[in-house]
């Protein structure tokens, strides 16, 4: 009797385990990524993550997390005919007074896409928004702000980063772009590690994947210090020790920064990722965008080599300097 | 009655042919990548001071007294093969123009990106990620990279600084056959240099466990008379958790460049 019981419990316990793990219209079969020879998810290759998906979910949107199907047809019909609505974020591409015309640099919109899993925003969950800045980091980057009011133009230590090719600001992790150009990420494979080459900048990014601790907290960096570890066929990279130099969105040199890698099909790398700082917001948050398989190769981005922008900006302040000073001001 | 002589020849004679067996034929063999190719994944880094001078060089006084002997140009024996660099007549003048000016001249001083050979010498370690279809080389120096192609060989889209670079294993050697760099890069701060019709031929072949042999063929019909040579050792990082960290050496270098353009000087040197 006993044993009959614990039958039936069992085959309920069976029955329900099955139920609760398929979702609806789920592919019964997972598809699984094909393995390095080393026998680690293989997820080498070229990759893009431009996106017209914006980072925020748009207020009209509400807690709405994904488009249906036919919503998601009707915004790709409206980026062929060049009408992208508040949905879509443009990033650099926006009209703007002063603008790069990326028209020029063979930018067509309509090639543009939204990301393929149809989400309204990157930011996962029912808000969809980054959270409020705690008033210590708006102080902090209010002060930041005001200690170079007035000195913009003083000297290349007064000019943004991005300016001066130290870290342009989609070469930043995580890892966020608009659609427009620089998108281009490569990926290989050794024994025990995976470099990202990103084309922005060249930055390259080599990540151990053999479960290492970080670096000694005293060592400070701009991309911060990366270590990585596989589960199952997900790449998790774990950064810290970031520079206190004002980074990702106001963050700080506490910014936690978790990404996740996998390949979910033959030409879909998901790209996610979890922001924590306490010094920054209450709470993390996490994004995800699916990258698409590109053509390659990754360019040269040769940044300091070609930069004229500094020599350029400040030689323009200090003519601008000598002329008001010859009219007396 | 046993004749001794004979045996003890024998016995010299087996010794000497094992001794010249594993003399001649037995190059080392390199632990195996399970694509069953030579593994060179690790993080290497020349020792020599080749990035100072490529000649045979004795110590000298560096550029700014007021380091001293923190930095003055190491002694150095030659890395290139026959100790001469064969310029043309007139790219020999330019050379020795470039050397005496090197502080106000070399790329390196700027940053800039180091171009391939040099990049393998500069005083930084490397890393070699390999995969089966490509190597990416990670250069700490100012985040310096290139890839190595492994399958048919591509044309370069543009001209680069760190080049276009297609490589093919070669028994224990991966060669890799470096093209369409610009003219920008020195190969060291004794003004050695090259025009953009430079064309390098690198061998990576390893010698034990925890050493590479490097060499480069260089030849520049522009700039040299004939091809040259360099090699030298390439040793791995062995400590625990070896890695790479930042150089990003921009902003050690933006006084130099944009110093001038400055609104008031600088108060501290």
């Amino acid at each position: 009797m006993q044993s009959r019981l614990l039958l039936v419990t069992a085959a309920i316990a069976a029955l329900s385990f099955g139920q609760a793990a398929r979702k609806p219209g789920a592919p019964t079969k997972a598809w699984q990524a094909p393995r390095t020879p080393d026998g680690v998810a293989d997820i080498q290759g070229f990759w893009n993550n431009s996106t017209l998906t914006p980072l925020e979910r748009p207020k009209a949107l509400g807690t709405k997390e994904f488009y249906t199907e036919e919503e998601f047809a009707e915004l790709s019909r409206r980026v062929r005919e060049g009408k992208i609505g508040a949905e879509a974020d443009l990033g650099a591409a926006a009209e703007q007074t002063l603008r790069y015309d990326l028209s020029l640099y063979g930018f067509d919109i309509t090639k543009a896409t939204f990301a393929s899993n149809r989400r309204t925003s990157l930011i996962v969950g029912p808000e969809g928004v980054v959270p409020p800045m705690l008033p210590q980091a708006r102080k902090r980057n209010a002060d930041r702000a005001a200690k170079n009011k007035g000195h913009e133009f003083d000297s290349y230590e007064n000019r943004p980063l991005q300016e001066r090719c130290i870290l342009l600001g989609q070469e930043r992790i995580p890892m966020l772009s608009g659609p427009n150009d620089n998108n281009e990420l490569q990926i290989v494979q050794g024994r025990g590690w995976v470099v990202l080459l990103h084309e922005i900048n060249h930055d390259t990014r080599v990540i151990p994947t053999d479960g290492r601790p970080h670096i000694a907290q005293r060592i400070r960096q701009y991309q911060g210090d990366s270590v990585g570890h596989w589960e199952g066929d997900t790449l998790v990279v774990d950064t810290t020790n970031f520079m206190d130099i004002g980074n990702f969105r106001g963050s700080g040199e506490k910014l936690h920064l978790i990404e996740r890698f996998t390949r979910t099909a033959e030409n879909t790398l998901l790209y996610g990722f979890t922001v924590e700082d306490p010094e920054t917001w209450a709470t993390p948050w996490t994004a995800e965008v699916p990258m698409t398989r590109s053509e390659g190769p990754v360019y040269e981005w040769a940044c300091h080599e070609g930069n004229t922008m500094i020599s350029t900006i400040l030689n323009g302040a200090r003519v601008a300097e000598a002329e008001a000073a010859k009219k007396g001001k | 009655m046993y004749d001794f002589g004979v045996t003890k020849l024998m016995g010299l004679a087996l010794v000497g042919g094992l001794l010249t067996i594993s003399a001649a034929g037995q190059a080392y063999k390199a632990p195996r990548t399970a694509d069953g190719k030579p593994n060179l994944n690790g993080i290497w880094q020349a020792v020599n001071s080749a990035d100072w001078d490529l000649l045979g060089h004795a110590a000298a006084q560096g550029p700014v007294l007021s380091l001293g002997a923190v930095f003055s140009r190491p002694p150095g024996l030659s890395v290139v093969e026959g100790d001469e660099i064969p310029y043309l007549p007139a790219a020999l003048a330019r050379k020795k123009s470039n050397q005496a000016d090197w502080v106000k001249l070399d790329p390196e001083v700027k940053c800039y990106l180091p171009g391939v050979p040099r990049a393998t010498y500069l005083p930084y370690p490397f890393q070699i990620i390999q995969s089966q279809k490509t190597i990416m080389v990670a250069y700490e120096y100012a985040g310096a990279v290139r890839t190595i192609n492994l399958e048919a060989p591509t044309k370069a889209p543009a001209d680069s600084w760190m080049g276009w670079s297609n490589g093919r294993w070669e028994g224990e050697s991966l060669v890799v056959d470096v093209s369409s760099q610009n003219d920008e890069t020195w190969f060291d701060h004794a003004g050695d240099y090259h025009s953009d019709a430079l064309h390098v031929i690198e061998r990576y072949t390893p010698r034990s466990a925890d050493t590479l042999n490097y060499e480069a063929t260089i030849e520049d019909s522009k700039v040299f008379s004939r091809p040259w040579k360099i090699s030298m050792p390439l040793y791995r990082h062995v400590e625990k958790d070896a890695k790479l960290l930042e150089y990003k050496c921009v902003e050690f270098a933006e006084e130099v460049l944009y110093g001038p353009l400055r609104k008031k000087p600088r108060t501290n040197p």
